[in-house]
């Protein structure tokens, strides 16, 4: 399926779950937001959710800042 | 600390939660996550700001949240890269949801030049957002008349800026700091501009219950040092300020005796 | 927090105790003070206060005074539509027990009569007044009258018996823009005995109307306690924690601050403790320097020597060619008064004298297309 990840295309296999993105992008669910599909997401309460064709993901995270 | 017990008599409370230390820190900036945890570590501070950027998925990198201690610090995210109220708005519901407590900087700067803080777009967020149960702390212009429509919008404090961020130019606005501070009924923290130690210990002499300090910790080749050497003025400072400082001398300059009358017969 | 729980944290005793220790140089240190704090104003309150000392506070009161406000004085005139009362207020000429005075309300023509007079006169902003009788002089009646006379001066003040909130809100929206609400003492153990009976004996429900005004929105609240009437020193320092307290919380209000003073043998009534001038001028500079963006309202209680001298000291609005009795400007003046005035010249002359020392008269300051109430 067709999905884009922080502005970017992404592809990946029908039933993906954020749990196995996030594992794959090598980030921990606890330190990252998701939005799907302009959704805020609690990406550690989520991890079991799939993904779908079409779906638009902002990962962010936290950083430096004053 | 924010260890329960160890709150002095002078300590600063914001929405009813007590601080020993004055100095907030900012994290960006520095030169590495090691750095930064460094710098807080040697300031005392116990409420650091950090700000939400979308993850380079192609080179996610360290999380720098594994150098906060969040049983040490109290995370308070910043609305920083937002050009309006809609988009402040949206990133204080991603910290939300990123597990944090409900307190927010509220940082909406559209100039990138200067990144001076919209004094219409903020005080909209800051409504909506106390609306949704968040303690907001909000980034302004020195202008009294503003924070007092954001303190009756119901912030938990008001952060005027000292002098454009990053410039390190120190108390430029102090007049107008002093207006605000005199009129305030919350907490009054200095933000943005404090380059040296002398000024955050202006801001507290002359009254602000905190200061919030980023650049002059992270552009320096020895952050903790740096970092102590701020702890220490803002202590010095806050001391002086209770202490009660000496007066100015001023001296009348009616060119006849006003109150000569009260004499006569 | 109401100003009431303000109050109790200053009691009386604690004050007394610090006017008794506060030295000469305490008061040295509180004038040279950029800001005061509330116990540099208590310091210079001081009756240890020396004539050097106080001659440097009008010194500071005056350049305060001339760089906030300018070298103005606003002019108003009362104009007393009833003197009926319930109360029985021990040291006032309307009290409910002066059965000799003549009750009088005006009714729709005099009030015209009287506003007119003032009028031609020259007056735009004028202050309201009544004793407490809702059957005669109710919150209808005074909306009615307002009503009648908002399209002929800019500002309207009420000078009444204390109202709630949403009364407040209604008179705003007939067209008043000022309140002034006197406290009389802020002595809890002293105001009953001078108000025995009458809705004025509830001292908090009046305690708190400067507030219930604040909230309704009314751009001008004003108070003072009658001074002479309590302990002077403390009714003096609780005046200046009730200006700062409003100022506060009302940050779109002004407040002005006003010094009746009760002059001996007032309708038989001793006061107890009599306000020298000296301590009348200490006052109103001491206020000057703690509330620097104050209204500082003098009357015709004073005489005219005393007003001109006042003058440059912090003084920003004064009455002119008062009459306290209703009625009283097209009529008998002294039939009914609440007080005897003891400035008896006209606006005119009074304008005269502004101008030779150097003041400018302000007759309009406000008008009410600016708010479009009306």
């Amino acid at each position: 399926m067709n999905m884009r990840v922080n502005g970017e295309d992404y592809q990946a296999e029908t039933g993906l779950t954020i749990g196995q993105l996030l594992h794959r992008l090598g980030l921990q669910a606890e330190r990252v937001v998701l939005e799907i599909n302009t959704n805020i997401i609690n990406a550690a309460d989520s991890t079991d959710t799939e993904l779908h064709d079409g779906d638009n993901l902002e990962i962010i995270q936290f950083v430096g800042g004053g | 600390m924010l260890i329960k017990g160890t709150e002095t008599m002078d300590s600063l409370v914001i929405a009813g939660r007590k601080f020993n230390s004055r100095l907030m820190v900012g994290t960006g900036k520095f030169s590495s996550n090691q750095a930064m945890q460094s710098a807080m570590e040697a300031s005392g501070c116990e409420i650091v700001t950090v700000a939400l950027r979308r993850v380079d998925i192609n080179n996610p990198g360290d999380s720098m949240l594994q150098y906060i201690d969040r049983e040490r610090y109290l995370l308070l995210p910043n609305t920083s890269g937002a050009r309006d109220a809609e988009e402040a708005v949206r990133l204080a519901r991603l910290a939300c949801a990123a597990g944090c407590e409900p307190w927010i900087k509220l940082e909406i700067t559209p100039d990138p030049y200067y990144l001076l803080p919209d004094p219409i777009e903020t005080l909209k967020a800051a409504i909506i957002l106390i609306k949704e149960g968040f303690n907001v702390l909000p980034y302004m212009p020195a202008d009294p008349v503003l924070a007092r429509h954001l303190e009756e919008a119901g912030c938990v404090t008001v952060m005027p800026l000292g002098a454009p961020i990053g410039t390190n130019r120190g108390m430029r606005t102090r007049d107008l700091i002093n207006i605000i501070i005199e009129q305030a009924n919350v907490p009054v923290v200095v933000d943005a501009g404090l380059g040296a130690p002398s000024h955050v210990a202006e801001a507290m002499e002359i009254g602000a219950d905190a200061v919030l300090v980023n650049t002059a910790l992270a552009d320096t080749p020895n952050p903790a040092l740096m970092g102590e050497a701020f702890k220490k003025g803002v202590e010095a400072g806050r001391m002086a300020y209770l202490a009660g400082l000496g007066p100015q001398r001023v001296k009348a300059q009616a060119s006849s005796p006003l109150t000569g009358f009260l004499r006569e017969e | 927090m109401s100003f009431f729980d303000l109050l109790q944290q200053h009691p009386a005793a604690e004050l007394q105790q610090r006017f008794s220790q506060v030295e000469t140089q305490d008061i040295d240190r509180a004038l040279t003070r950029s800001k005061l704090s509330l116990d540099d104003f208590l310091c210079l309150l001081s009756p240890k206060i020396s004539d050097s000392q106080i001659e440097t506070l009008a010194g500071i009161a005056h350049r305060i005074t001339s760089q906030r406000f300018g070298r103005t004085i606003q002019l108003y005139a009362p104009l007393y539509l009833s003197n009926e009362c319930h109360n029985g207020c021990k040291y006032c000429g309307f009290s409910a027990d002066n059965h000799d005075l003549r009750r009088k309300t005006l009714n729709d023509d005099e009030i015209l009569r009287e506003a007119e007079h003032l009028h031609r006169q020259g007056f735009r902003h004028i202050l309201l007044l009544t004793g407490e009788a809702p059957e005669a002089a109710g919150v209808d009646f005074i909306e009615h009258v307002v009503r009648l006379l908002s399209n002929r001066f800019s500002s309207l003040s009420l000078e009444v018996f204390p109202m709630s909130r949403e009364e407040y809100q209604r008179l705003v929206n007939a067209g008043v823009d000022g309140l002034t609400l006197y406290q009389e003492t802020y002595d809890q153990v002293l105001y009953p005995d001078l108000h025995p009976y009458g809705p004025k004996s509830n001292f908090q429900f009046r305690l708190k109307g400067p507030e219930r005004a604040g909230e309704a929105g009314l751009r001008r609240i004003g108070i003072g306690a009658l001074l002479g009437l309590g302990d002077y020193l403390t009714d003096a320092f609780y005046t200046g924690l009730h200006a700062r307290y409003l100022m506060k919380r009302f940050w779109r209000t002004q407040v002005t601050i006003s010094f009746p003073r009760l002059r001996p043998a007032e309708g038989g009534f001793a006061p107890r403790s009599i306000v020298s001038d000296r301590q009348l001028t200490q006052l109103i500079c001491a206020l000057r320097l703690l509330a620097p963006d104050a209204g500082l309202v003098l009357s015709t209680r004073e005489s005219a020597e005393l007003r001109d001298n006042l003058l440059p000291l912090g003084i920003t609005q004064m009455s002119a060619g008062s009459c306290t009795a209703p009625g009283g400007y097209e009529g008998d003046e002294s039939d009914g008064e609440q007080f005897t005035i003891s400035d008896h010249r006209t606006p005119a002359e009074i304008c005269d004298i502004l101008a030779n020392r150097g003041y400018e008269a302000i007759w309009k300051d406000w008008d009410g297309a600016f708010t479009d109430q009306h």
